[in-house]
């Protein structure tokens, strides 16, 4: 495997990402960013099969617009991480901050701990193939998956009593599926959302999802491979259809 | 129904002794005016949108449209509309939905506003003889050139100019979606300003196949919905614009109602068919001006710094500092959406009543952006309601760099600004994604007329500058001495920054 080094310390995100773009244009499959303080943008609009390693905490939309890599972080991540991204996967060592996700409409996106307000809004799907995953090992906070038209987003809560605690969880969703371990408190769920029966076959659904996101943080996936989970979608596919009159 | 039905708006009738019984009124009208009973064509006039593609398909001029006179007792401040939006609503008790731009009468600042005429001294210049330079750099610029001397002792460049778009004539045309309007409009609009040397934006609506021929004169819309937003379509582009607000409903989002979702469109934009496209009205990733400059910057760091990214906002009451903001960003323009801007739907109370005019928009922000030192690094576009290539030497006049046109784009491809463009029923084929109606435009004909109308106001223009004694845009931009305001207050002239006429 052809790996690349970057020492990262006291770099503009500029030449950064212009260091990582003529690495994958040389071959690299692999890429380690050492010393990663606070550079946003990192991995932003790149293509490829490349494995980036953030040593270090990036600054935010880490991955915009992303179409291809992994990135791994070993550290806590800023806002918006996956923003607008296509395909590929973050892998996130720590917590995120606001609007991770936001519009993704492909790839996965797995964070250790927690995340801030606004995760996976208006993340959206098209066809089967991008379709987008948002997995959180801990808590979000309000309004998860706003205005969520396609994809997935699962909260485990690892070492919660709870899983969500926070308020307008799915308003305005009219498509995808927010898959939260254990109960839900109806007054939780936003304008739009709805709780569903998780089933069985759920559970199969998400099951390489779960099996995935444990091998990456060393959990075992048995403890997370029952029903008991509730499953929050949209009341209509076209939320806002019976608002208008005609002129 | 306690509330019984409403007056029609439009009387239609037949005159049967031109008729020739062809049908085509029948097959023309979308919305179902016209249907046969026996050997006769019976009009239901109530169902009519005074979209005229009847009067104009009709091979006997046999149609007659009209307005039909208020039936209500007259009343000054309870109108026949005001009256019939309530019983709507009371009927529903839903938002009514509008298309089109603000339909209401207030007046025109353009209107009261005159262009000069150079005549003794200072001659005009006659543009058929001498040079009109109408071309524009859209894009930032440094505020001061640095240079150097090389070791051969010839002078170079060490400023690094950031990327412009290079437009031959003043007038783009703005963003209507492809979802909001049919794939031949905007096909039709994409060969005429790449026939022309301009631009056109794609809308919301990410950018379909067929218009990749002409994507180097494309500028790709980023929206709140990021809808058809990847990093291909973002490399198409010949600049990237983040939409904040829209002038026909300043303060709301975007909305395509899953009629409009057609297949086609579903994979433009990258969504499921028949499902609604919500822009809602904030971007959730921008909730200050650091952020904006944030999502400004990982466009440009994502497309390597190569193209132009501007912000569009609407045209509000406090406009000015919010481009003054945007100037300090990382954007190389502001567009300007005033209240006649159009829409394919709003909520009519927001196209009706919020905003503000486009002339006074663009006269304040250019005043604060001089007054702020900055206006000479970042372009102005204004839109929203020009109407002529007199609107356009005035929007100049008044600071903007250049226009973007809408609505009268639609009219040159047919539109007869029948606001109904929400119903995807639009029987010009514009406003509409049904193939049978699509299919009524055609794009190469579209091309010519769209390119008629900007060569033919960019023509206007030369002459109306070489009257005023200018042969360069740039003489032209911001030059309100070229300008008089006529039968307006001392406080709008003060805005506008223009003396009344006579002085
Ligand atoms: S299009 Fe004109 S001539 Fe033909 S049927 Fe209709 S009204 Fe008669
Ligand atoms: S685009 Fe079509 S529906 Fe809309 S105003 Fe014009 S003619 Fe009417």
């Amino acid at each position: 495997m052809k790996t690349v080094k970057i020492d990262s310390r006291g770099m503009h995100y500029t030449p950064l990402n212009q260091k990582i773009r003529a690495a994958v244009a040389d071959g690299a499959e692999e890429i380690i960013l050492d010393n990663v303080l606070g550079q946003r943008f990192i991995g932003d609009g790149l293509r490829g099969n490349v494995r980036i390693i953030v040593n270090g905490v990036p600054g935010g939309d880490l991955g915009m617009f992303m179409s291809g890599p992994t990135c791994i972080v070993h550290g806590n991540a800023e806002h918006a991480p996956g923003n607008t991204m296509d395909k590929g996967m973050l892998v996130i060592h720590g917590s995120a901050g606001d609007a991770v996700a936001h519009s993704m409409r492909g790839g996965k996106v797995f964070i250790k701990n927690n995340i801030g307000y606004r995760g996976g809004i208006h993340m959206k799907q098209y066809e089967v193939e991008a379709r987008p995953i948002l997995v959180v090992g801990g808590t979000a906070h309000s309004f998860l998956g706003e205005y969520m038209a396609g994809g997935l987003v699962l909260v485990l809560g690892i070492g919660k009593d709870k899983a969500m605690t926070d308020r307008g969880i799915g308003s305005g969703i009219h498509g995808g599926e927010i898959i939260i371990r254990g109960e839900v408190d109806d007054f939780l769920l936003g304008g739009g959302a709805k709780k569903f029966k998780f089933t069985e076959s759920d559970l199969e659904r998400i099951a390489p999802i779960i099996k995935s996101f444990c091998e990456q943080f060393g959990y075992d996936a048995a403890e997370f491979l029952d029903t008991n989970y509730t499953k929050i979608g949209p009341v209509s596919s076209r939320p806002f259809a019976s608002k208008y009159v005609w002129e | 129904m306690t509330l019984g039905s409403v007056p029609p708006k439009f009387k239609v009738s037949i005159d049967r002794d031109q008729c020739m019984d062809c049908g085509r009124c029948i097959e023309n009208c979308s919305y179902g005016v016209y249907r046969r009973e026996g050997d006769k064509i019976l009009i239901e006039s109530r169902k009519c949108t005074g979209c005229l593609r009847c009067v104009a398909m009709c091979p006997r001029d046999a149609i007659t449209l009209t307005e039909k006179p208020v039936d209500y007792r007259s009343h000054p401040l309870w109108s026949r509309e005001v009256r019939e939006d309530i019983i709507k609503q009371a009927r529903s008790g839903k938002i009514i939905l509008s298309g089109m731009g603000n339909a209401s009468d207030l007046p025109v600042v353009y209107d009261h506003l005159l262009l000069d005429a150079c005549q003794v001294t200072n001659p005009s210049i006659d543009p058929l003889r001498e040079p009109m330079e109408l071309r524009t750099y859209i894009g930032k610029k440094p505020s001061k050139l640095k240079f150097r001397k090389t070791e051969s002792g010839d002078v170079e460049l060490e400023t690094k100019i950031a990327p412009n778009l290079k437009l031959n004539t003043p007038i783009m045309i703005g963003h209507m979606s492809f979802g909001a309007i049919s794939l031949n409009s905007q096909l039709s609009m994409a060969k005429a300003v790449t026939e022309l040397g301009t631009y056109m934006g794609t809308g919301e609506g990410g950018l379909h196949e067929a218009l990749y021929p002409y994507q180097d004169h494309m500028i790709v819309q980023v929206a709140s919905g990021r809808f058809g937003v990847n990093i291909d379509y973002l490399e198409r582009g010949a600049a990237i614009e983040i939409k904040i607000g829209q002038g026909a409903k300043p303060g709301i989002g975007g909305h395509l109602p899953g009629e409009k979702v057609s297949e086609e469109v579903s994979k433009a934009r990258m969504i499921p068919i028949g499902s609604d496209a919500i822009s809602p009205a904030p971007h959730h990733d921008i909730y200050s001006i650091e952020d904006l400059v944030q999502l400004i910057r990982s466009l440009k760091e994502a497309t390597e710094w190569k193209k132009p990214v501007f912000v569009k906002i609407a045209a509000v009451h406090n406009v000015a500092p919010i481009a003054a903001g945007i100037a300090r960003s990382s954007a190389d323009a502001v567009v300007i959406d005033g209240f006649r801007g159009g829409t394919g739907a709003a909520p009519k109370v927001f196209r009706d009543n919020v905003g503000i005019p486009i002339e006074i928009a663009i006269a304040s922000v250019d005043q604060k952006l001089r007054e702020q030192g900055v206006r000479n690094e970042i372009s102005i576009i204004a839109s929203g309601g020009i109407r002529s290539s007199a609107d356009l030497a005035k929007s100049i006049a008044l600071g903007a760099d250049a226009v973007n046109i809408g609505t009268a784009a639609l009219v040159a491809l047919g539109c007869r600004v029948c606001g109904n463009c929400y119903r995807n029923l639009c029987p010009w084929g514009i406003a509409t994604q049904r193939p049978e109606l699509v299919s009524r435009l055609d794009p190469e004909r579209g091309a010519v007329q769209v390119s008629n109308l900007i060569q033919g106001w960019t023509d206007e223009l030369s002459e109306l500058m070489g009257a005023a004694g200018i042969n360069s845009i740039e003489s032209l931009r911001g030059n309100r001495d070229r300008l008089r305001g006529y039968m307006l207050d001392e406080k709008m002239l003060n805005i506008l920054d223009v003396l009344p006429a006579g002085a």
